[in-house]
């Protein structure tokens, strides 16, 4: 993976470091944007994992370690998990209603496998949206999360957000704000993570390393 | 006799100060992290024994830090869901066990369980077979008292 920078720690607001000090927000600059079309490799790997997950596993899935971790995160930062879903059983929901892990495109697959793999979620942003390193912290008073159709939202103050040097980028587990989507235009994508409670570092690093050998193939 | 609540600023003294709380805070998210961990293997057990025990608990309103009035909230929700849900398990074992029984005394004696039936589904196995007790050679065995356990072929075809 020659010209892939390592990945690399995000910051975390103190306060909230010392409330949830296990809650880790790592970051790599995945490289430019990757082909259209993921490679027959790519759609071959989740064809393959497509024909071995089955129904029972998508309710098995909440007793492996990985998911759980997550499952137990969105409970104590009072997000319900059965209701918005972790990034992996989202996946495996995706895959028992639409019989298979349909193929969206080099980034989407190369995001998809890293969490259906390894329980991670990974996502992408603009890197040229962003202003100085990533991190997470508690949205203030007046911050807005802008939409696709130019207008904004209001953001509580305290919902937990992925932010950089100029305000929020995401909510947390949620996905990337418009201004900071991937789109065509887009010519550096930097991949971020989220490391809870009970996750070890190596699912961590591999989540990172799955998408960018899909999305960034050698 | 006095009572005091811990919580309670104005009867603390002062005493409970912000590490103490960050302290309460995780132990709570620790008793949440051990109720979920209980609820997902009962879900998961409930599953294979081709059930269902109701597992949803409210959120609040998007990622934050929780205060402790919150993460109680959240871990008497658990506690409750997890209490109905072992029930639900524990009535769920009953009647399978109950089904067994059933079956075994079938087996036994047929002659004492004429056309008795236990379906498989009852015994919290998969399929559509069902156990019944049936005479051997129809009516012949019938009047003679031959009876046995036949298990039937499985799931209707499909139309």
């Amino acid at each position: 993976m020659s010209g892939v920078a390592e990945p690399e720690r995000g910051w975390v607001d103190a306060e909230l470091a010392q409330e949830l000090p296990e809650l880790v927000l790592w970051t790599v600059v995945a490289g430019a944007q990757p082909a259209r079309r993921s490679s027959p490799e790519v759609r071959r790997r989740l064809g393959m994992l497509a024909s071995r997950f089955r129904g029972g596993d998508a309710v098995q899935l909440r007793r492996r370690p990985v998911p759980h971790a997550y499952r137990v995160f969105f409970r104590q930062i009072g997000l319900d998990p059965d209701d918005q879903r972790t990034p992996a059983e989202e996946a495996a929901m995706r895959r028992l209603i639409h019989g298979g892990f349909e193929s969206r495109g080099a980034l989407e697959d190369a995001l998809l496998l890293a969490v259906v793999e390894t329980g991670v979620p990974v996502w992408a942003l603009d890197d040229a949206t962003l202003d100085g390193p990533l991190g997470v912290r508690g949205a203030r008073a007046g911050e807005q999360r802008p939409r696709a159709d130019g207008f904004a939202d209001d953001l509580p103050a305290g919902r937990l957000v992925v932010a950089d040097a100029a305000g929020p980028v995401a909510v947390l587990f949620g996905e990337p704000d418009a201004r900071h989507a991937v789109t065509r235009r887009t010519e550096r994508i930097r991949l971020f993570t989220l490391q809870v409670g009970g996750v070890p570092d190596v699912h961590v690093e591999e989540a990172l390393w799955t998408a960018l050998d899909a999305g960034w193939p050698r | 006799m006095v009572l005091i609540d811990p919580y309670a600023q104005e009867l603390t003294l002062g005493l409970v100060t912000e590490t103490d709380e960050r302290a309460a805070r995780r132990t709570l998210r620790d008793q949440i992290a051990r109720l979920e961990a209980q609820l997902a293997d009962c879900v998961a057990t409930a599953f294979a024994a081709r059930d269902v025990v109701p597992f949803a608990i409210a959120g609040a309103h998007g990622p934050r830090v929780l205060g402790i009035a919150e993460l109680e909230r959240v871990r008497d929700d658990l506690a409750e869901r997890l209490a109905g849900a072992r029930r639900e398990l524990t009535a769920i074992g009953l009647a399978q066990e109950r089904a067994r029984v059933r079956l075994e005394r079938m087996l036994l004696a047929p002659g004492e369980h004429r056309f008795a039936r236990v379906s498989t589904a009852e015994l919290g196995e998969g399929g559509c077979g069902v156990y019944q007790v049936r005479p051997r050679l129809g009516l012949i065995g019938m009047l003679a008292g031959w009876w046995h356990v036949k298990l039937s072929s499985g799931c209707p075809l499909a139309t």
